[in-house]
């Protein structure tokens, strides 16, 4: 096939719209104390948030941007961002769906996206017709018996200081990466999760659940904590395409597992990714780690990655109880100028931790992207174990991918194996699967798909079926 | 049903084919012969509609329908099907799911509502039965780790499910030890029907023990230089090919 009808294939159409120019509560662009002053005040924070904040403020104004990822994008003017904008009024939202992007809704349908959901991922001013009100009273209660909590950042360091100030920044400390600190600083809202010890999360968690509450996506702040032998399955983003007119999102995720605990976090991340050109793209700097603190902890990390201008990103594990667990099971879709840098670190620390990469990367169009993976066996973790593999599938000739493998062995007992691939999408399986009577666009769905299989079989099954469909619709063609 | 008529085809611009004509009619299994580099396999990749293949002159129509002007799934979906030399591998995707996409792809084309499950499954079982393969070959991904005796089987499973008007074999013997060589033209000779024309691209004679054409073709060169019966591949297999090399230099 002609690289020409190649592009044509896999080049998707993704509307750019809804800027809007309305003024709301929104601070003037800047950033100095004063603003973090002002974030603090106007979400009713105590005093020793603040000072947290502005901890990490200075510790910000010291660190440089990170330059060594494989990624291309002019420097960031700090100063001309405003870091705090208050949730919009709902006469300032599209009224209706049909002032909204037909393009958008037209993927919402593709996805299967119901009706009352599409109205509120759209940002449609959806008080009157959203429903999802009892719905959260009935989970909420549900929870409530169980003894989790499930609420946001604002309301955890409001209603939960205590659990807040002991776990906060214990696991992505303020000063840990420029974009960390950064998100420290003037992170607005955010999940925070704990679930009691012994307790099995009733249900899997999930931000869906939060989408009415709005604007928090762009410092977005997670914590999660589970305590002995508790577990939980929670679940981030959603399929949707989501539209957000901050251009850089800096989110921070900390997972915290205690003895015998289970978390499992699972992500599909669908920022606007930019138009042909990568003009007007989501940046996206996320920093996630989970800690296994505690003795035959577990944490596992999913995530199907398909939006985002650039993404930079490397959900990571501290293995430090013993015979502790960490996994790692990634799909990253890149198109048009898309550029992605992700990964992930495994850092074992206890005796007998082990850990699980399957890192998939998909790239078409004339995006680039990398997979960068560290394996760090300490001099105290006997008897460790890390499998990892990474497999890249290349759609047409114009884009690029690349594998940055770190290892750093510290004690001779450990076993490592390391497997690696680079496809291309191949001529040979199209003409297979159409000689027997299937479409070119459902051949490549088909072959894709397959590649991604044993990252997707991690996924919570609602989610696994909505990950391939989001995919299907990722590499879809100029409609037809 | 096929009919080619003065076939010229080009690959990374030398000749490979140099003004073939076939006719193939319901009812007729033809086997199509000839020394390494004749363009055996050139003829059916080009009827499938496989990339990289320059016609340059010449025709080829099925059931009347120009085939040239046809993309290759609707090739399929009219009933040509090519049967591959080297199946290829397709990691991730059950032999099953594909399967059952190619047979609803065909239906759909056809104006047919998508096969039932349970009755896809009853199908699929009494032909995989018929091919001496288990029920775990549906779960293993698309020739994956298949030996090189599954994956011919495999082809011909794929056939037997989708019933198409004219299956073209490419070189379906290549690779078979005696047994899988058995249950293949087994297969092949189930497929025989009298709406249905049936080509085999083969370099040995050794397949046509057990599947007896109707015609045989020699192809040396870009052309057929002889065509015959069945007897013929007899005598190929006698005097091998350089008899026919040299007549056709003369």
């Amino acid at each position: 096939m002609a690289t020409q009808e190649m592009e044509q294939l896999v080049r998707r159409e993704y509307k750019e719209g809804f800027i809007t120019d309305i003024e709301s509560d929104t601070v003037p662009p800047g950033l100095d104390e004063s603003t973090i002053a002002f974030i603090s005040h106007k979400k009713g924070e105590p005093e020793w948030m603040l000072e947290w904040r502005l901890k990490a403020y200075h510790q910000w104004l010291k660190m440089t941007p990170p330059s060594w990822a494989h990624l291309d994008y002019p420097p960031i003017d700090y100063q001309s961002i405003s870091y705090y904008s208050a949730p919009k009024r709902p006469e300032d939202m599209p009224q209706s769906l049909d002032e909204v992007d037909p393009k958008l809704l037209e993927t919402y349908e593709k996805l299967g996206i119901p009706l009352h959901e599409r109205a509120a991922l759209a940002g449609v001013a959806v008080d009157a017709v959203f429903d999802s009100v009892s719905v959260t009273t009935t989970f909420k209660e549900k929870l409530h018996e169980a003894g989790v909590i499930f609420c946001s950042m604002s309301d955890a360091i409001r209603d939960y200081p205590e659990l807040v100030k002991q776990y906060l920044g214990t696991v992505v400390p303020q000063g840990d990466n420029y974009f960390a600190a950064l998100n420290s600083a003037v992170f607005t809202d955010g999940s925070f999760v704990f679930i009691p010890e012994g307790v099995t999360c009733p249900m899997e968690l999930s931000t869906y659940f939060r989408i009415n509450e709005a604007n928090t996506g762009q410092f977005e702040r997670t914590l999660i904590i589970c305590e002995k032998q508790a577990q939980v399955s929670y679940l981030e983003g959603c399929t949707a395409p989501m539209r957000d007119e901050n251009q850089l999102h800096a989110a921070v995720v900390e997972l915290v597992a205690l003895e015998d605990a289970s978390i499992k976090y699972s992500t599909v991340q669908n920022w606007y990714p930019g138009d042909e050109n990568g003009k007007g793209g989501i940046y996206n700097f996320v920093t996630k780690r989970g800690d296994c603190r505690g003795d035959r902890s577990h944490i596992s990390w999913t995530q199907v990655e398909t939006g985002s201008a650039i993404t930079w990103k490397y959900p990571s594990c501290l293995l430090r109880g013993k015979d502790s667990i960490g996994e790692f099971y990634s799909v990253a879709v890149t198109n048009g100028r898309q550029q992605a840098d992700t990964g992930t670190k495994m850092i074992h620390i206890g005796e007998g931790t082990r850990s699980t990469i399957v890192a998939k990367g998909i790239s078409a169009g004339r995006s680039n992207q990398s997979y960068r993976g560290l394996v760090k066996i300490g001099p105290r973790a006997k008897n460790a174990r890390n499998f990892t593999q990474c497999d890249s599938l290349l759609i047409g000739d114009t884009c690029g991918a690349h594998t940055f493998p770190y290892q750093e062995i510290g004690n001779s007992t450990a076993t490592i194996e390391h497997e690696a691939t680079t496809s291309k999408i191949g001529e040979d399986q199209l003409f297979y699967c159409q000689s027997r009577g299937i479409s070119e666009e459902d051949a490549v769905n088909m072959i894709v798909n397959g590649f991604c299989k044993d990252v997707f079989q991690e996924l919570p099954m609602e989610f696994a079926v909505e990950a391939e469909a989001l995919l299907n619709v990722t590499l879809e063609g100029a409609v037809g | 049903m096929l009919e080619v008529k003065d076939l010229h085809v080009t690959v990374e611009g030398s000749e490979i084919l140099k003004g073939l004509s076939l006719t193939i009619k319901a009812g007729e299994v033809h086997a199509l012969m000839g020394p390494n580099g004749a363009g055996k396999s050139t003829l059916s990749a080009v009827i499938a509609g496989k990339d990289g293949y320059e016609v340059t002159q010449g025709s080829i129509t099925f059931e009347g329908q120009d085939v040239l002007e046809m993309e290759i799934e609707e090739r399929a979906r009219a009933g040509l099907l090519l049967g591959f030399q080297y199946p290829v591998e397709i990691p991730g995707v059950k032999n099953i799911y594909l399967l059952k996409a190619a047979l609803n792809a065909q239906r759909e084309a056809r104006g047919e509502a998508e096969i039932a499950a349970p009755e896809f499954m009853k199908l699929i079982k009494d032909q995989l039965a018929f091919m001496r393969m288990d029920g775990s070959f549906l779960q293993r991904a698309v020739n994956q780790g298949f030996s090189g005796g599954e994956k011919k089987r495999n082809e011909i499973l794929q056939m037997l499910v989708l019933q198409p008007k004219l299956a073209m074999l490419d070189e379906i013997d290549s690779g078979l030890d005696i047994d899988a060589m058995r249950i293949v033209a087994e297969g092949i000779n189930s497929l025989r029907a009298e709406d249905r024309g049936i080509l085999l691209v083969t370099h040995y004679q050794r397949l046509l023990d057990f599947v007896v054409p109707d015609k045989v073709h020699v192809l040396v060169d870009g052309r057929i230089v002889k065509s015959g019966d069945a007897q013929l591949a007899h005598e190929l297999e006698a005097r091998g090919y350089d008899w026919l090399l040299e007549e056709s230099a003369a």
